[in-house]
């Protein structure tokens, strides 16, 4: 009895490196300690009632800015944990499958767990706000989607401390990531991690698009909509063809997995390359995901810290159309290496530079923003003024690793890390932080601590340089990616451990960041007005924290920047008419995703461990949830002209 | 405010001077930079195109907009024009639609131009005969197999120097790439099937090589040496190598591809179909077209192939570059 037990433990969870040992100390004491907290001080029920069954898109934002936040940090930690491996050459800090198994999971949570639930978490805290909306659409199918997601992204994670990591890489090339390159669950746990998860991105999607085209408040034409906004559509636009791709993808992968399919397997008739062109195909646009909606918070900070009108709306509106359409085209460029054809990798190279254009082009409307207005650099400023250089220089690199030649000497380089990690942090990265500065005081009401922000900002910055720099020469010195050592005589441990003084510097900037926000919770700037940077869209003209409702009357919308003009009639005396309260419609808390997503949970656990009876109950749960929440008819409620005005008159009482 | 602007513009020249030095120390010692041969010579010259072409447009962007931030930040003496709605302009959108567009013409056209140059082999090399090597990425080593001269080596390889080398290239297990980054670019290896490409070195010298693609655990001990050397020392070699009593055949491959590291090694006589039958066996018999590629249009020695393969679909596809599909 004891001998099976121990032999099942030892499979089950991760043994033999006293780094996961210490991980599961601190995991065991973590999860002792909130247990503790929620029951001396009563928070359970306050837990279920306000955030685990919440459809509010401001408390679902919250909560994916949280996760991405934590995310982050572990995606952080694996990053620096193979930042001390190569700081010098043959260190012997990581053995070989632990450093594969770290670089698997910094990729993947990167991409997937971080920046897909920060790009999600300011979708849901800013576009209903900018829309004069109430909700999204779909409200329940929102709290689906955080919750899909969350569960998705704890399935991938435990991985490391139960079962063992994936380690084939973050797109996991066939045929290594098949049953006979890699017979460890962590296969699993990624493939069912992502598969969960991915459900939830697709359903948001879906859920911005419908929001973006249907709730609009009345008189804002699509052409009035703030660019954030817009580049929320095109960004949304894009994972309704990207994610089914990858969903179909891995469902593949799976198949092969699991019943001894061969699609991506050679020996069984299969072909591998199918796989690195399906999951590109997914892959480009992700980056395109992405990066958009940074785009678009750029757009609407650089127009208010210069207090001037965004310069050419609609060449920006047309550019981000076009990259979507664009990102579409040019998923050969990839692997430009495995043997395409001149032709087709002539086409590839051509429409991959083709994407410059419309970002060249966005990159000028930003500095002619800029151009003739007056600038001032509190911290979302401060993080464009990064952004703008960081992503010239990462963009220029983009285009020479579209050489289709050159890319011949560049590909799975570090030089092609160096690019990529300047276009994702110095874009995406920058682009939300930028974001999250903006839009924390009118989530949270206060404004994040600007001194120690700074200090963070600086060592983010000069920290990135240092980091990323030298790996392009890294690169062109022949160091490849994905190796855990290498030797003394290759010379490339000075750049090497630049890189890692910058990887470092770069934590130490996240620590400064985290410290900013503890700090501020207690003593940052209150928010009493609402508009706490005079800014230009209709978020700014509710109290922060909104209401529930967020409006309490819909706004008619005239023009572009609508609250701007709003303000500048006033300041000339007109007063626009008051419009009469009326009861507000509300979606109603619903337990039902956090539920069905526990059930997925479970579904993806029992196939990663081959358990078909936790698989059967957690299809039976799944469906039971879909029954449940089909034949649920009490799922909305008004709140009552009454409550509204006790609740603006408290919120504004003492501004208006 | 002119003592700023003196400092502001001091700090600038130093930190572009600094970068300067970076960016050169960096590029003298980068082996891409330092081509052997004229595939990597060609690459080199694009990407010193590229980077030119981006400069271009990058530099002076960086100077507007340092320009911009300086002379329109928010200070109460600041008395540069505030325009708060001049938000248009069809003549400057037009030039900034425009410039993008002619630099990725250009570029456009240097790629494409190379492109199909790198497909052919040399013309000034032409009349050489081509030394073929067969390469097998294997867990986690590489096998190089010269089927003409009728030895092997596991983990270095030696080329005769201003001689075309045609690389025929496979994998045993996962994915990997083939790399010389000196001679040039690299191509993936895959299990199944015959990739192709060729590669040249102009002179005598030692080269790094690496495998480039992840392909699992000790897949960062993939590296090896390639040496160039006069046409006299490498028959020299060829001769010398031949008098080695390991035979690789089946069954040494056998123990080759057990998983794990290597060292160097020399076989002395090689089994001549094995190469063939490890695209077979991996799959190559799926697909017999699969010796298609971007170097297609390089000449194997069809006749050699032909002689080796035993009448098997994938060298005979691999050799002569179109072939129905004929097993399904």
């Amino acid at each position: 009895m004891w001998d099976s037990i121990k032999e099942f433990a030892g499979d089950f969870f991760v043994t033999g490196d006293p780094l996961i040992y210490g991980a599961d100390v601190s995991i065991a004491l973590v999860s002792v300690a909130i247990v503790f907290v929620l029951t001396y001080f009563k928070k359970w029920k306050w837990l279920w009632t306000e955030w685990l069954t919440t459809v509010d898109h401001k408390k679902i934002g919250i909560m994916y800015l949280i996760a991405s936040l934590l995310m982050l940090f572990r995606g952080g930690v694996d990053a620096l944990l193979m930042r001390t491996q190569l700081a010098l050459p043959e260190v012997e800090f990581l053995q070989a499958d632990h450093y594969n198994a770290i670089f698997t999971t910094h990729g993947t949570i990167m991409i997937l767990f971080m920046a897909m639930p920060m790009m999600f978490a300011l979708f849901n805290m800013v576009v209903p706000l900018q829309l004069g909306a109430r909700d999204v659409a779909f409200p329940f199918l929102n709290a689906l989607s955080f919750w899909l997601f969350l569960f998705g992204a704890m399935l991938f994670n435990i991985s490391f401390v139960i079962g063992g990591s994936p380690d084939a890489g973050w797109l996991s090339y066939p045929p290594l990531s098949e049953l006979s390159g890699s017979p460890g669950r962590g296969q699993d746990f990624y493939i069912w991690g992502i598969q969960i998860s991915g459900i939830g991105s697709l359903m948001t999607g879906i859920n911005f698009i419908v929001t973006i085209l249907k709730m609009r408040a009345p008189g804002m034409k699509l052409m009035k909509m703030p660019l954030f906004s817009w580049s929320v559509l095109s960004s949304c636009i894009t994972i309704l063809f990207a994610f089914p791709i990858l969903t179909v993808t891995l469902a593949l992968l799976f198949l092969d997995r699991y019943f001894g399919a061969h699609f991506f397997t050679l020996d069984g008739g299969g072909m591998s390359m199918m796989y690195v062109n399906l999951i590109w195909m997914w892959g480009h646009p992700e980056v395109y995901i992405v990066v958009l909606p940074a785009f678009g918070i750029f757009s609407e900070i650089v127009a208010t810290f210069s207090r001037k009108t965004i310069f050419g709306y609609k060449s920006m509106v047309f550019a981000m159309m076009v990259i979507s359409v664009l990102s579409f085209f040019t998923w050969v460029h990839h692997f430009y290496t495995m043997g395409s054809s001149a032709d087709v990798n002539s086409f590839f190279a051509i429409s991959t530079m083709a994407i410059a254009i419309p970002t060249g082009v966005k990159v000028f409307n930003w500095l002619f923003t800029m151009y003739r207005g007056r600038i001032s650099f509190e911290l979302p400023m401060l993080w464009t003024m990064g952004f703008i250089p960081c992503f010239l220089v990462g963009g220029a690199t983009g285009v020479m690793l579209a050489v289709a030649p050159a890319d011949f000497q560049y590909h799975n380089s570090y030089f092609l890390i160096a690019h990529f990690h300047q276009v994702l942090i110095g874009g995406v990265v920058f682009g939300y932080l930028a974001g999250i500065y903006y839009w924390w005081p009118k989530l949270f009401g206060f404004k994040l601590d600007e001194k120690r922000g700074r200090w963070g900002f600086w060592t983010w910055n000069i920290g990135f340089y240092l980091c990323f720099f030298p790996q392009y020469f890294l690169g062109l010195d022949g160091m490849t990616r994905r190796v855990y050592t290498y030797e003394w005589d290759r010379g490339w441990a000075a750049l090497n451990f630049t890189s890692t003084i910058g990887a470092f510097l770069m934590g130490l900037g996240f620590i400064f960041q985290v410290w900013q926000i503890a700090w501020s919770v207690r003593n940052g700037q209150r928010d009493k007005t609402g508009d706490i940077w005079n800014g230009r869209t209709l978020e700014w003209s509710i109290p922060s924290p909104p209401p529930a409702y967020n409006f309490a009357v819909v706004p008619q919308v005239r023009k572009v920047d609508d609250w701007w003009h709003e303000k500048e009639d006033r300041a000339k005396g007109i007063e626009r008419p008051k419009q009469e309260l009326e009861p507000i419609h509300m979606p109603k808390n619903s337990g039902i995703p956090f539920i069905m997503s526990g059930f997925w949970f479970l579904v993806g656990f029992g196939f990663t461990f081959d358990w078909i009876w936790m698989v059967i109950i957690g299809f039976l749960g799944v469906f039971g949830s879909l029954y449940a929440r089909s034949f649920t008819y009490d799922v909305d409620y008004y709140i009552p002209v009454d409550e509204v005005k006790r609740t603006e008159q408290k919120l504004r009482g003492a501004t208006r | 405010m002119k003592a700023a602007r003196k400092r502001l513009r001091r700090l600038g020249t130093v930190l572009a001077g600094a970068g300067m030095a970076v960016f050169l120390a960096g590029c003298e010692n980068a082996i891409v930079l330092d081509p052997k041969g004229p595939v990597a010579e060609i690459q080199k010259d694009l990407i010193w195109i590229s980077v030119l072409l981006c400069a271009v447009v990058v530099v002076p962007v960086l100077a507007i907009f340092a320009y911009i931030v300086w002379r329109y930040r928010d200070k109460p003496d600041n008395k540069a024009p505030y325009e708060p709605n001049w938000s248009h302009s069809t003549k400057l959108e037009a030039i900034w639609w425009t410039i993008p567009i002619i630099i990725v013409a250009l570029l456009g056209y240097f790629t494409v131009r190379d492109t199909y140059k790198l497909i052919k082999p040399p013309a000034e090399t032409a009349h050489v005969e081509p030394v073929t090597i067969q390469v097998t990425s294997m867990d986690w080593k590489w096998l190089f197999q010269y089927p003409d001269q009728g030895i092997a080596t596991v983990n270095y390889l030696n080329i005769p120097e201003k001689t075309p080398i045609q690389f025929v290239l496979t994998s045993n297990s996962a994915m990997n790439s083939f790399w010389v980054p000196q001679l040039g670019g690299m191509m993936y290896t895959m299990p199944g099937m015959a990739m192709r490409m060729w590669l040249q070195s102009d002179g005598t010298g030692e080269y790094y090589g690496s495998g480039a693609n992840f392909s699992g655990s000790e897949f960062a001990k993939m590296n090896f040496k390639v040496t160039s050397m006069t046409q006299d020392d490498f028959d020299a070699w060829i001769e010398k190598s031949k008098q080695e009593p390991a035979k690789l055949d089946h069954k040494a491959y056998q123990q080759l591809a057990v998983k794990g590291t290597a060292p160097i090694q020399t076989f002395g006589d090689l089994e001549p179909t094995l190469f063939n039958s490890i695209v077979i066996q991996n799959g190559g018999h799926h697909h017999p077209a699969n010796g298609l590629d971007i170097r297609g249009a390089f000449p194997v020695k069809k006749d050699k192939q032909d002689s080796s393969a035993g009448g098997s679909q994938a060298a005979d596809s691999a050799a002569s570059g179109d072939q129905p599909d004929s097993s399904q």
